[in-house]
């Protein structure tokens, strides 16, 4: 088995409970692992929430811990996949002066050669979407670095397998 | 009033009454059976007791000293009844003051379900008077936790509470309801629950690994056991002595596995780990097929695991999958109940009896006889020794005690040589090591067993963490037989400090106080041994009391419990002196 750290993304299924994202973030803390990112949604089952969270570690531990995931009550089932095995995007916006927009020209470049889009603009500001890898957000914040950034965000890794999870048969023959 | 609801195509009438969330939590203890329980009042759980007051004839609030002592309480009585033990309390201070013994009996497997008051809903997050986050604080020390805002919530949360505390791994929930919650009324009905949609108790087993670790076993020429609790948990106590019997299998126990088979049994070759036998240390790393029952490689066992049984083909019998090459790879994993799986194992095993092997183990034990055991229990010179107590406690309840042990010196010693004749007589805080869990864990195991002798023994260290809970022993009037092992040292901390930092015994010495008077001071009769030939007099004395009775022995101050693994080393490199 790989002993060697890698990214990895952990896809758990869960019960909708207050508590647990609390759980589970302790699981990573007690073991003194960080986590590189983290987001809950709603899954592709009704009423299920699925936590995406990406961490960096090896095969060996990464097994350990989707034990200790899927121990706790109210987690139904926790994968964990490698790049290779998902596709994932991550997103992020910038805040930008407007007056950019006519003095540098070159934004109006940067953004269609990035595949950003703008979200909104006004008369002090305007908006740049891009959804990517991490490493193509990397390069369009340091593109627009240089003009001066206002606000920038960019979200946790959300993430799909190639392979079918097999949540959904389970759940059904739990709920039989 | 009466409630129709449709559920699987059938009409099922469910009788309702309108009553409190306060009566509601007391109707559903009642509902699960549960006759006694341990807690401390205060302002948060205020109406809980004024329902406990009308219904106490149906159960039996104990008050502990502090709340500690009622988890602890409640962990005794869970380990030797193999029931849910239920411990309550108010919010804030009462709550934390609960968390030593949800962790002790979350690392311990212990079932239990704590109850606490919470402030009104309102002022959640405003930092009220006596408000704490105790569901974030216990998160990481609880199997699951709740909070609840709502009486109509109460019946399911407790429900649900009772079922994941003893289904498979047991261990510690908490439920925490706030006050507005038990004041208001709603329509009450109790079901119990039987499942949760997200949790998985019993894993299946594997298809074909029964078969392949049976394959293994009867091919092994020195086939070794290695149990838990787990045998305990899921009262596989004689599908194990029918293995072990029938394979001729060479079998030791961790401590929380202790008394699962009698001391006495010809196959039982002793206790492992950094203290225990050095039999079944050394052969460890000798033995070509380790079979592991509902135990879970803990570090205490183990030694160094870079030098652990690597030698051997490991089979793992487990309950919880996240256990299972955790610490050791195992080759053949039979997850599932221990009782189920060895049920199942026994039919596909040879006969067999492995005379040599066995031979190996009674010569390296002639061995910790001669070196260590003999002066430990037969000293002839020199001053008390706590093996030659337990030696006495032996003699005089003939192996029949429940041995309900503290954390240090007393305790490796008490689990060393006490005899057990029954299952779930050895009491003690194994994994978190808890100083003060002895003496209110016996006052929960006698309540659980009347029947039973039950003797608390402790160093005068942990004794003096819950000392105060010689008051309840005093007010419930139980008959535990309380042994302080004095040394006038934190024994073990004093080892360390002898064998690993030059002799600074660094805050080790204790200056203690008058222990006869103080027990004496909650009228228990009390009496102080400080030499050898007063002793079996005074244990025989204090087994034939009828009531609660405190023994002191003064024992020698600087011995210390051999064998022993150096921390960090491994198993075959077990010391005797």
């Amino acid at each position: 088995m790989n002993t060697k750290e890698n990214l990895y993304t952990i896809s758990v299924y869960t019960e909708n409970n207050i508590g647990l994202l609390n759980r589970i973030s302790a699981i990573f803390q007690r073991r003194h692992i960080n986590i590189e990112s983290l987001n809950t949604s709603p899954s592709e089952i009704e009423g299920v929430s699925k936590f995406t969270i990406v961490v960096n570690m090896t095969e060996v531990n990464i097994k350990k811990i989707i034990g200790q995931v899927e121990k706790q009550v109210e987690v139904i089932k926790a994968y964990y996949h490698n790049d290779d095995e998902t596709i994932y995007q991550e997103s992020c916006i910038f805040k930008m002066r407007s007056n950019l927009l006519f003095d540098e020209r070159q934004i109006q470049n940067i953004i269609k050669e990035s595949n950003s889009r703008i979200v909104t603009v006004n008369k002090d500001f305007f908006v740049i979407e891009k959804s990517g890898k991490k490493e193509e957000i990397e390069i369009l914040y340091k593109e627009l670095s240089g003009f001066g950034i206002m606000q920038f965000t960019r979200s946790g890794r959300i993430a799909v397998t190639k392979e079918e999870m097999k949540i959904s048969t389970m759940l059904e023959t739990y709920n039989n | 009033m009466e409630m129709q609801t449709i559920k699987n195509k059938e009409i099922v009438t469910k009788v309702t009454e309108r009553i409190s969330g306060s009566e509601a939590i007391v109707r559903c203890l009642i509902a699960e059976d549960v006759k006694i329980i341990y807690g401390y009042p205060g302002g948060a759980i205020m109406p809980v007791y004024d329902e406990l007051y009308k219904y106490q004839d149906k159960i039996h609030h104990v008050l502990t000293r502090h709340e500690q002592g009622a988890t602890h309480s409640a962990q005794g009585f869970a380990r030797i009844s193999g029931k849910v033990g239920v411990a309550i309390a108010t919010s804030g201070p009462g709550a934390t003051n609960l968390i030593t013994g949800i962790a002790d009996a979350q690392i311990d497997s212990t079932p239990m379900v704590c109850i606490t008051g919470q402030v009104a809903s309102h002022l959640l997050g405003s930092d009220a008077f006596q408000e704490t986050d105790i569901v974030g604080i216990s998160t990481p020390v609880t199997k699951w936790n709740c909070q609840v805002t709502k009486a109509s919530q109460i019946p399911e949360a407790l429900a649900k509470a009772f079922y994941i505390a003893r289904s498979g791994r047991p261990g510690p929930v908490l439920v925490d309801i706030t006050k507005d919650a038990q004041f208001e009324e709603f329509d009450f009905s109790y079901e119990k629950c039987t499942k949760v949609r997200s949790y998985i108790p019993i894993p299946k087993t594997v298809e074909g690994s029964l078969e392949a670790a049976a394959k293994i076993i009867n091919e092994a020429k020195k086939p070794f056991i290695v149990w838990g609790q787990g045998v305990i948990l899921s009262e596989a106590e004689e599908q194990l002595k029918a293995v072990i019997e029938k394979a001729g299998i060479p079998a030791a126990w961790t401590i929380l596995g202790a008394s699962a088979i009698p001391t006495a049994h010809p196959l039982n070759v002793g206790m492992l780990g950094m203290h225990g036998n050095y039999a079944p240390n050394i052969l460890t790393n000798e033995c070509d097929v380790l079979i592991a029952i509902g135990m879970r490689f803990d570090d205490r066992v183990t030694g160094d695991l870079n030098k652990y049984a690597k030698q051997a083909k490991v089979i793992h019998f487990e309950i919880d999958p996240a256990e299972v090459d955790k610490n050791v790879k195992t080759d053949v994993a039979i997850l599932g109940d221990a009782k189920a799986s060895l049920a199942l194992l026994l039919p596909l095993l040879n006969k067999n009896t492995h005379t040599d092997w066995h031979q190996e183990f009674k010569d390296l034990y002639a061995i910790e006889y001669k070196k260590v055991i003999k002066n430990d229990i037969h000293p002839t010179e020199g001053g008390l020794t706590m093996g030659e107590v337990l030696n006495q406690i032996n003699i005089q309840s003939k192996g029949e005690a429940a041995i309900v042990s503290d954390v240090g010196q007393h305790q490796m010693i008490a689990c060393r040589y006490a005899n057990f004749n029954q299952t779930k007589s050895n009491i003690t805080s194994g994994g978190l090591g808890t100083m003060g869990f002895g003496l209110p864990a016996a006052i929960g195991a006698k309540m659980a067993a009347p029947e039973r002798e039950v003797v608390s023994i402790s160093g005068d260290g942990g004794y003096q963490m819950t000392i105060q809970e010689l008051g309840t022993i005093f007010q419930q009037k139980a008959a535990v037989k309380i042994v302080v092992l004095n040394n006038d040292f934190l024994g073990m901390v004093r080892q360390w400090q002898q064998l690993f930092f030059d002799k600074r015994y660094a805050s080790t010495e204790m200056v203690n106080p008058n222990f006869v008077a103080i027990a004496e001071g909650y009228y228990i009769k009390a009496k102080k041994v400080t030499k050898r030939e007063e002793l079996a007099g005074a244990v025989a004395e204090m087994m034939a009391s009828k009531e609660a009775y405190f023994l002191e022995v003064c024992v020698e101050k600087e011995n210390n419990v051999f064998p022993m693994i150096p921390s960090g080393a491994s198993v075959s490199d077990i010391r005797l002196e």
